[in-house]
């Protein structure tokens, strides 16, 4: 069958190594297990807006660009504020996404991602913040109506819960369902078999 | 049923604030009834659960997800090409758009640029794509709101354009057209001539379906100040598309932000004032003129060279995350990936226009008859294989 899960047990694949998680930290090379020829590297991103924010946040705030793309790495506590003054002062009036990456081994496990886009500037940026499990983050309803579904489907995936959203349920999967199927310890063919077995009349849905 | 999410569609609607009934001399209920999954007009499996004061729209709920196969989960499990095709069964009236979107991005995650003859392949058939996701919508869209005729004239022209990809590729919907670094086929005999002769044989038919549609009384009833957004409600919940461009917004991603060979060709954005159902009929016609337009343009010069860049068999782009956005037909195409430097993604996140922009519907029915939502659903041009992904 070649839907065979690759890694149906919680151990993670051992290539998905710990590097991955601090892919955008700024020194990359040091944590990837094999040296791999060194391929770009995330510069350091330096604009007048980044150092508004830096002023404002210090170390909070890590601005790189990795492929001509930049992002920031920001501390969970002052992301809600900073995302706040990004669409107030920096005309980011445009969320683009919000998603999230899991990786197991990690302290901080998930990595909350937001694109925004800038009609006035014609700007793209990112900003991710790390959580751990159990850990909620702000949600951005109220700054962008847009990250509504975009939250829910973050939710829906992750169990990742954003304090202050309006109706946070699963958008994707029915209601009852149990797990979070983008978690990495979630096998591919796994599946919640009370919920079909109960709903879908099925002994399973595979 | 044991179904538990149709034992009580009101719990859907809690958090929405509704205002009382109108009174009148006779009392009026509140209604709360199902539309879909299955319905004709919802295309696809789309569950809208409508609050209704008589026939006026108090609000609404969306239930997706029925259509969920997992695509971001897949991608964890295969290798960057073998994930290549999965993208077509999103959105799969424009397949091509998605695989031009995914390859892309992973091109810029490999820091690889395809060659420009690949890039000029790849805008023709991409915009021959746009022009058969507008047919597309154009016969459902009419036909949903009683214009059966266009739906006829629709499917006549964009089989055309499939013939094309099954010339080009070998298969009609889920093209799987393009390769990372570029394509992989070299254009068939007579590409040339056959997209020439599609372009002379489709544009007065664009004319057609403006005299069967723009000026009918009929139509114009039907969508005139229905569903309408403001640019500034477009912009706060993410819609883009020719739904942003319809409220006034002048902002394709074509230009924005050019991606491929677009910035060698000259193009316009076709935009109007109002919003409503009219205006986003009339600037999608138009875009189908302007992806004309870009053919045109392109056919004509299809540089001389290599179609696939250097690319290694085994592909394991370095450590890092990309995210890269295509105009696709129905908006901002976005894939997100994040590279641990093996063979396997290990996250893809797709940004999927139908998906956010389908989170407007709630704004622009409200207040309006029910019969208007499925216009607006129209009017919206969700597919729900990319909704619910």
């Amino acid at each position: 069958m070649p839907d065979e899960p690759k890694s149906p047990s919680p151990t993670p694949d051992p290539k998905q190594t710990p590097a991955a998680g601090s892919a955008a930290a700024s020194t990359p090379e040091k944590h990837s297990a094999p040296a791999k020829p060194a391929g770009p590297a995330a510069l350091p991103w330096d604009s007048p807006m980044v150092s508004r924010l830096k002023q404002r946040y210090g170390s909070g705030v890590e601005a790189s660009s990795y492929l001509g793309q930049n992002y920031m790495v920001v501390d969970s506590s002052v992301v809600a504020e900073l995302l706040r003054v990004l669409r107030d002062e920096e005309r980011f009036d445009y969320c683009v996404d919000v998603t999230a990456a899991h990786y197991l081994e990690r302290e901080k496990q998930f990595d909350v991602v937001w694109i925004l886009y800038s009609f006035a500037l014609n700007e793209r940026i990112r900003v991710k913040t790390m959580i751990a499990d159990g850990e909620s983050v702000d949600s951005v309803v109220s700054i962008w109506p847009a990250a509504n579904w975009l939250e829910r489907e973050v939710y829906d995936m992750f169990g990742i819960r954003f304090e202050g959203h309006p109706d946070l349920k699963r958008i994707l999967l029915p209601d009852g369902w149990k797990g979070y199927p983008l978690r990495k310890d979630y096998g591919i063919i796994q599946q919640d078999q009370e919920w079909v077995q109960i709903n879908l009349g099925i002994e399973s849905g595979q | 049923m044991t179904d538990q999410t149709t034992t009580d569609p009101r719990r859907y609607l809690s958090h929405l604030e509704l205002g009382e009934p109108d009174k009148t001399f006779l009392d009026t209920n509140e209604l709360v009834i199902n539309m879909g999954p299955q319905h004709p007009a919802t295309h696809g499996v789309l569950r809208v659960i409508l609050k209704l004061d008589g026939e006026k729209v108090l609000g609404t709920e969306c239930v997706i997800g029925y259509l969920h196969r997992g695509v971001e989960k897949i991608a964890e499990h295969r290798t960057y090409t073998m994930f290549n095709p999965y993208v077509d069964r999103m959105d799969y009236v424009a397949a091509v758009s998605n695989g031009l979107g995914y390859c892309e991005a992973v091109e810029k995650l490999l820091n690889v640029q395809a060659p420009p003859r690949a890039n000029y392949i790849r805008v023709i058939l991409a915009e021959l794509n746009r022009l058969a996701s507008h047919m597309l919508w154009l016969g459902t869209h009419a036909l949903d709101i009683g214009a059966i005729t266009p739906l006829f004239y629709t499917f006549r022209d964009r089989e055309e354009v499939l013939k094309i990809f099954e010339k080009y590729c070998g298969a009609r919907l889920t093209t799987h057209a393009f390769r990372i670094g570029g394509c992989l086929y070299e254009t068939y005999d007579g590409f040339e001539d056959d997209v020439k002769k599609f372009h002379k044989f489709v544009t007065p038919k664009i004319d057609e379906y403006e005299e069967l549609l723009t000026t009918n009384r009929i139509w114009v009833e039907r969508t005139k100040g229905v569903g309408s957004i403001s640019a500034k409600d477009c912009i706060a919940l993410g819609v883009t598309g020719p739904v942003l461009r319809a409220s006034g917004v002048k902002w394709d991603l074509r230009k924005a932000q050019p991606y491929a060979a677009y910035s060698e060709f000259d193009f316009e954005i076709p935009t109007c004032e109002n919003g409503d159902t009219y205006d986003r009929y009339l600037v999608r016609m138009q875009e189908m003129r302007q992806s004309l337009r870009i053919i045109e343009q392109a056919v004509g010069k299809i540089p001389d060279g290599p179609i696939m860049a250097k690319v290694p068999k085994v592909m394991k782009p370095p450590v890092g995350e990309i995210y890269h956005s295509i105009e696709a037909p129905k908006g901002e195409l976005g894939y997100f990936i994040v590279s641990d430097g093996s063979t396997q993604p290990y996250r893809v996140r797709v940004r999927p226009p139908s998906f956010v922009n389908l989170q407007a519907l709630d704004l622009m029915v409200r207040g309006q008859l029910v019969a208007d939502v499925i216009a607006v659903i129209g009017t919206l041009d969700i597919v729900l294989g990319e909704v619910d992904r």
